[in-house]
């Protein structure tokens, strides 16, 4: 058998939260570093596999590094079954690099450090392995145990309304996860022989009624759409993104929103083709909603972190409209390039408020002005990420916005996505604004004299975003490449 | 040397005949020994019930006493379930010994001895008269433990009040009892299954003198399993009971109610569940006492100040999901509440086990009082936090491994061809509760974690206590992962039930 990587991916930041749990409390450089330590593997791995799948599996967009399926619970057909493909690897990649871009961000954690770091490490395990897990018992329990660390890490270490944020986010995902468990269960007995294997089971949606379709495609549904967020799910993510420390509101935009668009590409939509030809028109409707609103509400932010949580609202309604227009292989594969893009940018955007936030201990937009001057280069990336999100060319946001509106043009009613197009407009209004009064104007010396420009350390979380934001920019190429066979592969599924 | 058994096979009752006389050995060796032994006693208790286990273990299947004592897969099961609560709940006792029941250890083990005994006898009966003594001799015990802190008004309410319910329900299940043997003519379950349906078939008038049954019956049950509308007793006598004796009343008495449940109604009444044979379809009846216990419970919790206040409603809530599994009546079904039951074991009992230490250190069993104590005690907030979240069943622990089992037999039954659709209903109450539910149990985990005061509290934990918490929390996240071996067991449970294992 070859060496299990995946599973490598989901172990060893396991092994480390028990290493960093048996270190001694008040060492807190060993923790630190142990932890960083243990999360450097799995992201080197979680790269070398995005070069690994390109070379040897893109083209034809197969599953690949399949573990399994090994008998686990064999009395309820329970197996072990991980794989990983073109839409999967792209993920398992962001996780792995912003998971270790936010521990070194997280050094300034100053309290309980050795529960942040076992924390974060457990965190890690639980998104890896969703974006693993091919067997949907195996993938219930990895989406759910992320939600406990997580609930940890908002409850301990989140700002004044971090209980209320904390138990927020924990009942809303718990809520819709309920329904996708219903779903599972549903497809578990009505297969013949029942399965919970994710690929048996896309063979087996489409030969249900279209009644029961629609049913498992809503539970579905409502489940991934709450980790999105989807319009009108969305009122956990401002709570949650504002309260959180700065790590986690980087792994909640990087990576946990992804979740929920990348359960949707590889469970909703190819499972139940009749119902997305159904509700496609309407998700799509959700989804410009979602833009549309998300940018409104962004520009009516006095926080400079709401704002940031808003433009997610807003950036993941494109996703959304992109999965509405599912006959279009550009609008799919702009979905994947959105998901990659906003991972990168929101990060970046979010570890930037977290740098001003550390040093002025506020995030009020009206407080600042002209920091320009006085911390330069900060001034520099943070202005570039905004540009990055309004989506200028030349960086990742334009390419997926772009390839988003050629293929929903194609797919969906020309109303709907001209109305979509406005929220760019939205976007760089809101965007631009923040700069403006944050960065340009007068400087208030006497307030904020002692401001010191950003460090070493912080620079080393936003580089590695940068070069990904720039390359994808101006050479997206590859990252088609590597996704393209996957994705015909999808869409055959969802034309059937 | 050598004895010949008797031919009525004493042999199958070896683990409840030498718990009976283990029972009154304690009682002896206190008095013996003047009453100054403390931890002497409880480890004797402790080494009695590990014997009665591997007894247990050798004690082959079969049946004796002219087919009123069985020893089948269920009775086994369920033998080991209420062994390891009684360990669990003498184990997390010693403080309470050592502190509050100086003058009276041996009776306050002997009676839980005496409890286990009767349960055990339940679990082994196939027939109405024997199962409605082995409930007697569980409950009566249960009646004095509960009041036995007898100088304090909490505990003594509880007991009386535990006694005037626990003294009615038997009434109203002996009353149901009366009209089965008058319609069937026979207190053998097996014979009466066969029976009732040659009666009702012949006359088509039982009818009504059936649902009175089903109804009486019914209710002396759900007072013992603490199900809405008989659930009153419930948190009163949880929380004024000493704790240990509450943890093996929810667990204990529980699984001792949904024996005598199984066996008269799943068994017994089989052939009226359902489409095939009306009017007397009860499956309904406790689908919607079940909804009741999980609605119920799960929002009144959300109000509690006192922990144990607060596991008393989450133990209606817990007997509702149970109820999903038994009403599945399937071969999922009656699986999935063994080891639903065998989960909560193991997280209750641990969270119960916390609780106890807690108060005998601190004298508070309000839920405030727990704040901050994961600074002062950070493994030991982490393990009540584990057990905690397997209540609510998140994954992997136990908890979600029996919520999942429970609600798949459920689903099981209403998406086969012609199956009960209103099952649905019941998942999706089961389902949305099961969120509330999380509230609360959080909340005890919140106070610990999320506060920046300290707690002043250190927590000392007896060599006795820390088993239980050990076992409990082996259990809770070895069968959360690896739950196999034990529903290869409860797989056989079904068969005991003849008619389901077609």
């Amino acid at each position: 058998m070859d060496f299990p990587i995946l599973s490598t991916l989901v172990l060893f930041p396991i092994v480390g939260m028990v290493a960093v749990m048996l270190l001694p409390k008040d060492a807190h450089g060993a923790i630190r570093w142990t932890a960083v330590g243990f999360s450097l593997p799995p992201m080197v791995l979680s790269i070398w596999l995005v070069f690994d799948y390109f070379a040897n599996f893109a083209a034809a967009g197969t599953m690949a590094y399949m573990e399994g399926p090994f008998e686990w619970i064999p009395s309820l057909n329970i197996q072990y079954l991980m794989g990983a493909d073109g839409i999967s690897i792209p993920m398992l990649a962001l996780t792995g690099l912003l998971t270790t871009l936010s521990l070194i961000a997280s050094f300034g954690i100053k309290v309980r450090v050795k529960e942040f770091f076992a924390f974060f490490l457990l965190l890690e395990a639980g998104m890896m392995g969703v974006f693993c897990a091919l067997d949907f018992f195996l993938f219930y329990v990895f989406w759910e145990i992320m939600l406990v660390p997580m609930y940890f890490l908002i409850g301990i270490w989140g700002g004044p309304q971090k209980e209320y944020a904390a138990i927020k986010f924990f009942l809303y995902t718990l809520f819709g996860s309920i329904f996708m468990l219903v779903a599972i269960l549903i497809m578990y007995f009505t297969s013949e022989p029942h399965s919970l294997s994710i690929l048996t089971l896309m063979d087996h949606g489409p030969t249900l009624t279209h009644t029961l379709q629609l049913v498992c495609f809503c539970f579905f549904f409502i489940a991934f759409a709450i980790k999105v967020p989807v319009w009108p799910f969305h009122t956990w993510l401002p709570d949650a993104h504002v309260q959180a420390p700065t790590a986690v509101s980087v792994i909640l935009a990087g990576v946990l929103l992804k979740m929920g668009t990348y359960a949707m590409l590889r469970i909703n939509w190819p499972m139940f083709p009749d119902a997305l030809r159904t509700l496609g028109f309407w998700i799509a409707v959700l989804g410009v909603i979602g833009i549309i609103y998300g940018a409104l509400v962004s520009l009516a932010q006095k926080d400079l972190k709401k704002l940031v949580a808003y433009s997610s609202v807003s950036h993941m309604g494109y996703c959304m409209l992109a999965l509405g227009a599912f006959s279009s292989v550009t609008a799919i594969a702009g979905c994947m390039f959105q998901m990659i893009s906003h991972g990168l940018i929101t990060s970046a955007l979010f570890l930037l408020v977290g740098v001003i936030y550390d040093r002025a201990h506020t995030r009020e937009i009206a407080a600042f002005g002209g920091l320009g001057s006085k911390l330069p280069i900060y001034t520099g990336i943070m202005v570039f990420f905004s540009m990055a999100a309004l989506g200028l060319p030349g960086m990742s946001g334009f390419v997926s916005e772009f390839m988003i509106f050629v293929g929903a043009f194609g797919a969906l009613n020309k109303v709907l996505v001209g109305i979509a197009v406005l929220g760019v407009v939205l976007g760089a209004a809101y965007m631009l604004r923040m700069v403006q009064n944050v960065f340009l104007g007068e400087f208030n010396l006497a307030r904020w004299g002692d401001l010191t420009d950003i460090n070493g350390r912080e620079l080393v979380t936003v580089i590695p975003l940068i070069i990904l934001t720039l390359f994808i920019g101006i050479y997206p190429k590859p990252l088609v490449i590597l996704m393209n066979g996957t994705l015909e592969h999808l869409i055959g599924l969802m034309s059937r | 040397m050598e004895f010949q058994l008797p031919p009525y096979s004493l042999k199958m009752m070896l683990p409840e005949l030498f718990l009976f006389g283990w029972a009154l050995v304690v009682i002896a060796f206190d008095l013996v020994s003047g009453r100054k032994k403390e931890s002497a006693v409880g480890y004797l208790t402790l080494a009695g019930i590990l014997i009665a286990g591997g007894l247990l273990a050798f004690t082959g299947y079969g049946r004796g006493f002219g087919n009123m004592f069985f020893n089948d897969p269920m009775a086994r099961f369920f033998k080991i379930i209420f062994l390891g609560a009684a360990f669990m709940a003498v184990g997390s006792s010693f403080g309470v010994l050592k502190e509050r029941v100086r003058n009276h250890r041996g009776e306050y083990l002997g009676l839980i001895l005496f409890s286990t005994v009767g349960m055990m006898f339940l679990a082994s009966s196939q027939e109405l008269l024997s199962l409605y003594i082995g409930l007697e001799l569980t409950t009566i015990p249960l009646f004095v433990l509960a009041a036995f802190y007898k100088d304090n008004k909490l505990s003594v309410e509880a007991g009386i009040k535990y006694f005037v319910v626990g003294a009615f329900s038997s009434a109203l299940l002996l009353y149901g009892i009366s009209f089965l043997y008058g319609m069937a003519g026979t207190t053998d379950i097996i014979q009466m299954k066969i029976n009732l349906a040659i009666t009702h078939l012949t006359f088509k008038s039982i009818g009504m003198t059936l649902v009175i049954a089903v109804v009486t019956m019914l209710a002396g049950i759900g007072f013992k399993l603490g199900l809405p509308p008989f659930h009153q007793w419930v948190p009163d006598v949880y929380e004024g009971s000493p704790t240990p004796v509450a943890a093996f009343l929810s667990i204990g008495s529980k699984a001792a109610g949904l024996v005598a449940f199984a066996k008269i109604f799943v068994n017994g009444l089989s052939a009226f569940f359902g489409p095939e044979m009306l009017p007397n379809d009860w499956g309904q009846l406790v689908a919607i006492m079940a909804i009741l216990a999980m609605v119920l419970g799960n929002t009144v919790a959300i109000w509690q100040t006192n922990i144990k206040r607060m596991l008393g409603y989450s133990s209606i809530a817990q007997a509702g999901y149970i109820m999903i599994g038994m009403v599945a009546m399937n071969v999922y079904g009656l699986s999935s509440v063994a080891y639903y039951m065998f989960a909560y074991m193991f997280a209750n009992m641990g969270a119960f086990a916390i609780v106890t230490i807690f108060e005998d250190k601190t004298e508070s069993t309000q839920i405030s009082s727990y704040r901050g104590l994961s600074k002062s005690e950070p493994a030991l907030s982490l393990i009540l936090s584990i057990f905690l979240l397997s209540l609510a069943g998140i994954p992997p622990l136990a908890g979600f491994m029996a919520k999942y089992y429970v609600f798949a037999a459920a689903v099981e039954k209403a998406s086969s061809p012609n199956g009960v659709t209103w099952l649905y209903w019941l998942v999706g109450v089961g389902l949305l509760t099961s969120v509330f539910s999380l509230y609360y149990y959080v909340n005890v985990i919140k106070q610990m974690y999320f506060s920046r005061e300290d707690s002043p509290y250190k927590i000392p934990v007896s060599a006795p206590a820390l088993a239980v918490i050990v076992i409990c929390l082996i259990g809770v996240i070895l069968f959360g992962i690896w739950p196999e071996p034990i529903l290869q067991f409860a797989k056989d449970i079904p068969a005991s039930f003849g008619f389901l294992a077609r």
